[in-house]
């Protein structure tokens, strides 16, 4: 709730005034909305709309939509992707009618290459592809390249030891380097593809095989102009999935991303006295990255007891050296905190009246029923349930995808010339990110396969499905809720009421429950819900979501 | 399985036709390959209206509908009776709404002219750039999903059976209709299969002639109450009774009471493609920030569509097989099915149990086509 004091990262930002709700309030240029409203003092800043209960940043990286915000008059900002400017105006309650936000200068280019997402999957496919002679035009919604794991701090923070904000600096800035340097490449930040589809064959003049005719076979929308590319690689990356429990709408409540997204990009502490739970080695950084930003942790719990896990499949660890050097360097972090993680413990409840207060910790049978309950006194947590992959554009063009998108061993998806990277095709972490990455960049240029990336890739995959296996989310999670705890948090949708349609209507179909409930049809379109609704009713998910993200109507108007 | 009634499909028009059937004290099994809702019932927006039908047999399906609609009330189904207003555009177009209004007034509908004085007081954000207005106080609104959903339970208390994720694969008119799983028995087989009815009928070796006809809906983030009534450009009546293939668009606009405002829709003949074409979602924001210029900021959030399910001469086909005695069709409603459901239930049940049906019944009947 405040900045790092004495911030070790050595950052010089531009003050920057902003009012908010007509006060004058201080903040630094570049940085989020959100960020400033937080260290203002904020863990709140909207209503919702049917219980008028209190909301502020919950996902941190845009997927949730809690944070909405109106900034110089346009309504429903997310907070935590806005950057300050000088003089903005922020007001907490939205006017009746939204101003347009003035309109990005837009550009229809046609490119051999388009990569879709900045981080190491993204970066990495596009020194690929140029690197083997292709033209490339790499696209990403953030204001600066290296996505979640390699996220940057603002250029304006000119922080003198960025190094200090994120272990991974030095190789971040020089792949960021080569990116900025490389003559084929071109880096558009600040864009966000919003709706993705195939070229049309009347679009194309003269025929109606886009290879044969030499045009671009795939149409990205975007908020700086269309792009026609004829090859699109997708490295889209995910968000944390964070499990309901009484409480976890409540301001103060942040996932594991959010948290991080704070401190490593925005050198604001969520809390003072914070707890990290969930389950997957993600929360390891998180834990150490709250230490470092002098957050008081209150403890680290892990759902899961991996240990047997990680012995039932010697090996595997060996394989994957980088993550194993990395885990014992953040336990050692917390060592020298006093902590340690706290295997088959969770939060399974927060209370507080307009923000947390504290918090209900269960020591959990294997299945993650409650086995006892003790009362912490923390003023935020942050939880992690691994992680949702940002399926929507894939599956515009018509890609398939089941819990990920399927590729082949050249990263290719079921759709001729539209290959997948990352976290898109299953959680690993960003050095099997950056291999596939590397894979899709050569293959989509048509380059000679690179062997090394394809053993990186067989090694680390090897450890991205123990993890899984070892992390997996149990449905004793379900047993935490009560009947009042909202599942759908946009709309406000109760657990009791997912249940009671289901059995009084005998609902079979997600569609059906989603428009009988209104779950998953509020702002963040099922993002956060709609595994946890698919887990609770036995229905599958569905990642459908043809805009992929919101666009002003004026602005499709023009698109 | 035995029953008396097997119905095809869980759409609108099935479950209000169990529904009746059901209160009829008739035992009715209901199938469907889907979840209940999940064709086009899912695909629409639940407009009850009067306004865009010209006198005939199809207004007086709509306003029998409509009574019964307001009737039913089967439990939190969203209906509102917001009102339409018609928007003319043009002198001509104005000129031709008048006597719209004119003729609907003398067919017993409520239909009245607006100046432009009180067309702003009732949509403070429409565009000024306007000839001439109509409202139609009848206009209503339903939640199509919702209201499914409610026809169904209701018609499960009454003892009707529903059975999902259960495609028909074969029919016997007269006997039987066979899935994969079961075989239901039933002396009368109801087609209610939506845009696909036309498939479904074939496994009777019938042919029907029921055509898809996409159509797309733009939805906006929750606002506050902008949108008043539901909003169209008097253009839609020409698109409605169109047989032009190409994409059209008129825009109709209205609030919901979840917040969202929605528009549509697109009319557009191009078979079962269920792709989103970003083409078309802009034709409708430029229809939309036409009737309502001061929605430019705000934010869309989702797109949707359907597939209209159409007959050649755009009306329902309700009835029995003049050739296949047992075989019974529900469909063909078009862009109307969720106002004209509870119509067709009814009338469907008076036809099969030998009541009385509150409206003609011969121009909806499938003996027109041979
Ligand atoms: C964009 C759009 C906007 C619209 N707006 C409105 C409006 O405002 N007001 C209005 O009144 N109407 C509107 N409509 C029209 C309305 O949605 C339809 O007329 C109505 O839903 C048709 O209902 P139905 O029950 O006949 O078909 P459906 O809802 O399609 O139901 C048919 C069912 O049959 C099932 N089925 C198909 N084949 C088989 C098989 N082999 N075996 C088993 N089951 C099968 C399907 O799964 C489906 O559930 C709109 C339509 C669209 C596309
Ligand atoms: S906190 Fe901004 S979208 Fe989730």
């Amino acid at each position: 709730m405040t900045r790092i004091p004495e911030d070790p990262a050595g950052v010089f930002p531009d003050p920057a005034t902003i009012t908010v709700d007509g006060q004058s309030r201080p903040a630094r240029a570049g940085e989020s909305v959100a960020a400033a409203l937080i260290a203002d003092g904020r863990a709140a800043w909207r209503e919702t709309r049917t219980g008028g209960k209190p909301r502020g940043v919950f996902c941190g990286i845009g997927a949730c939509f809690d944070c909405l915000v109106t900034v110089n008059g346009e309504t429903d900002v997310r907070a935590c992707l806005r950057q300050v400017c000088d003089g903005d105006e922020i007001t907490t309650t939205a006017p009746e009618v939204s101003a347009r936000p003035p309109r990005v200068p837009a550009a229809d280019v046609s490119v051999p290459i388009v990569v879709v997402g900045a981080g190491p999957a993204g970066l990495h496919a596009a020194l690929a592809a140029a690197g083997a002679g292709a033209r490339v035009l790499l696209l990403d919604s953030n204001p600066r390249g290296g996505g979640q794991y390699h996220r940057q701090l603002p250029e304006s923070f000119r922080a003198s030891r960025p190094e200090k904000a994120h272990p991974g600096q030095a190789e971040a800035a020089a792949l960021l380097a080569r990116i900025a340097g490389h003559e084929l490449i071109e880096h558009r930040p600040n864009t966000t593809v919003w709706a993705a589809e195939a070229a049309e064959p009347a679009l194309r003049p003269g025929g109606s095989n886009p290879a044969e005719a030499g045009e671009a076979g795939h149409v990205l929308h975007t908020t700086t102009g269309t792009v026609r590319a004829e090859r699109v690689v997708l490295a889209t990356g995910a968000y944390d999935r964070a499990v309901p429990f009484p409480g976890w709408d409540l301001p103060g409540v942040y996932t594991a991303g959010a948290a991080q997204a704070l401190v490593k990009g925005q050198r604001v502490r969520p809390g003072s006295r914070m707890l990290v739970g969930g389950t997957g080695p993600f929360l390891l950084p998180v834990a150490s990255g709250l230490l470092a930003a002098g957050v008081k942790l209150e403890g680290v719990l892990e759902a899961n007891r991996p240990a047997g896990g990680w012995l039932r499949r010697p090996g595997i660890l060996a394989s994957a050296p980088s993550k194993l050097l990395e885990a014992a360097k953040y336990n050692l972090t917390l060592a020298r905190h006093g902590l340690r993680v706290a295997n088959g413990q969770a939060i399974v409840a927060v209370h507080g009246s307009r923000r947390v207060e504290a918090a209900t910790v269960a020591r959990l049978r294997p299945d993650w029923t409650i086995e006892s309950t003790r009362t912490v006194e923390v003023d935020a947590v942050a939880i992690g349930y691994g992680f949702t992959p940002q399926l929507e554009l894939a599956i515009a063009l018509g890609c398939s995808a089941g819990a990920f998108v399927d590729v082949d061993s050249q990263q290719l998806t079921s759709v001729p010339g539209v290959y997948a990277a990352g976290e898109l095709t299953g959680i690993g972490g960003a050095v099997l990110s950056a291999a596939e990455g590397r894979i899709a960049g050569l293959a989509a240029a048509g380059a000679v396969p690179d062997q090394r990336a394809a053993r990186t890739r067989g090694r680390y995959a090897r450890f991205a499905t123990a993890l899984a296996e070892i992390y997996p989310v149990r449905d004793g999670w379900q047993s935490w809720l009560d009947e009042t705890t909202l599942v759908c948090r946009c709309e406000e949708v109760s657990y009791q009421t997912i249940r009671d349609t289901v059995t009084e209507h005998a609902v079979t179909g997600t569609k059906t429950l989603k428009l009988c409930t209104r779950a998953g049809l509020g702002w963040c379109q099922g993002r956060v819900c709609g595994r946890n609704v698919a887990d609770l009713t036995g229905l599958p998910a569905a990642d459908h979501r043809p805009v992929a993200s919101p666009i002003c109507l004026g602005d499709l108007a023009g698109a | 399985m035995h029953s008396d009634v097997a119905i095809i499909g869980a759409g609108i028009i099935g479950a209000a036709t169990a529904y009746e059937l059901a209160r009829a004290g008739v035992s009715v099994t209901v199938i469907d390959r889907g979840a209940l809702a999940g064709g086009t019932t899912s695909g629409g927006e639940g407009n009850l209206l009067v306004s865009d039908k010209p006198p005939g047999a199809e207004l007086d399906l709509a306003r029998d509908s409509l009574r019964r609609w307001r009737e039913l009330d089967p439990g939190d189904i969203e209906l509102e009776p917001k009102g339409g207003i018609l928007v003319a555009r043009s002198p001509e177009a104005a000129k031709a709404l008048a006597e719209l209004t004119a003729t609907h007034r003398e067919a017993g509908v409520d239909g009245r002219d607006l100046s432009l004085s009180e067309l702003a007081e009732r949509e403070p954000h429409l565009t000024r750039d306007v000839a001439g207005a109509a409202y139609y106080p009848e206009d209503s609104q339903v939640q199509p999903v919702l209201a499914t959903a409610a026809l169904l339970t209701a018609a499960r208390r009454l003892g009707a059976t529903l059975l999902t994720g259960a495609a028909v694969t074969g029919i016997e008119p007269g006997r039987a209709v066979r899935t994969a799983s079961t075989t239901v028995h039933a002396g009368q087989i109801v087609i209610a299969a939506g845009p696909w009815s036309g498939e479904v009928a074939k496994l009777a070796g019938a042919d029907l002639p029921i055509q898809p006809r996409r159509g797309m809906v733009l939805v906006t983030g929750a606002v506050p109450k902008l949108v008043h009534h539901k909003v169209y450009d008097a253009s839609y009546l020409a698109a409605v009774a169109s047989d032009d293939a190409g994409l059209q668009a008129s825009a109709v606009v209205e609030g919901t009471p979840a917040g969202p405002i929605l528009i549509g829709s697109t009319r557009e003949r191009i078979g079962f493609d269920a792709r989103i074409r970003v083409e078309a979602l802009r034709v409708l924001a430029q229809g939309a920030l036409g009737l309502f210029p001061s929605l430019a900021g705000v934010k869309i959030l989702r797109a949707y569509g359907g597939f209209r399910p159409y007959a050649p001469d755009h009306l329902p086909v309700i009835g029995e097989d003049p050739h296949r005695p047992g075989l019974w069709y529900a469909t063909g409603h078009e862009g109307a099915g969720i106002g004209l459901a509870p119509a067709t239930g009814a009338l469907l049940a008076a036809l099969m149990t030998g009541g009385v049906p509150s409206v003609d019944p011969v121009p909806f009947s499938p003996a027109r086509f041979g």
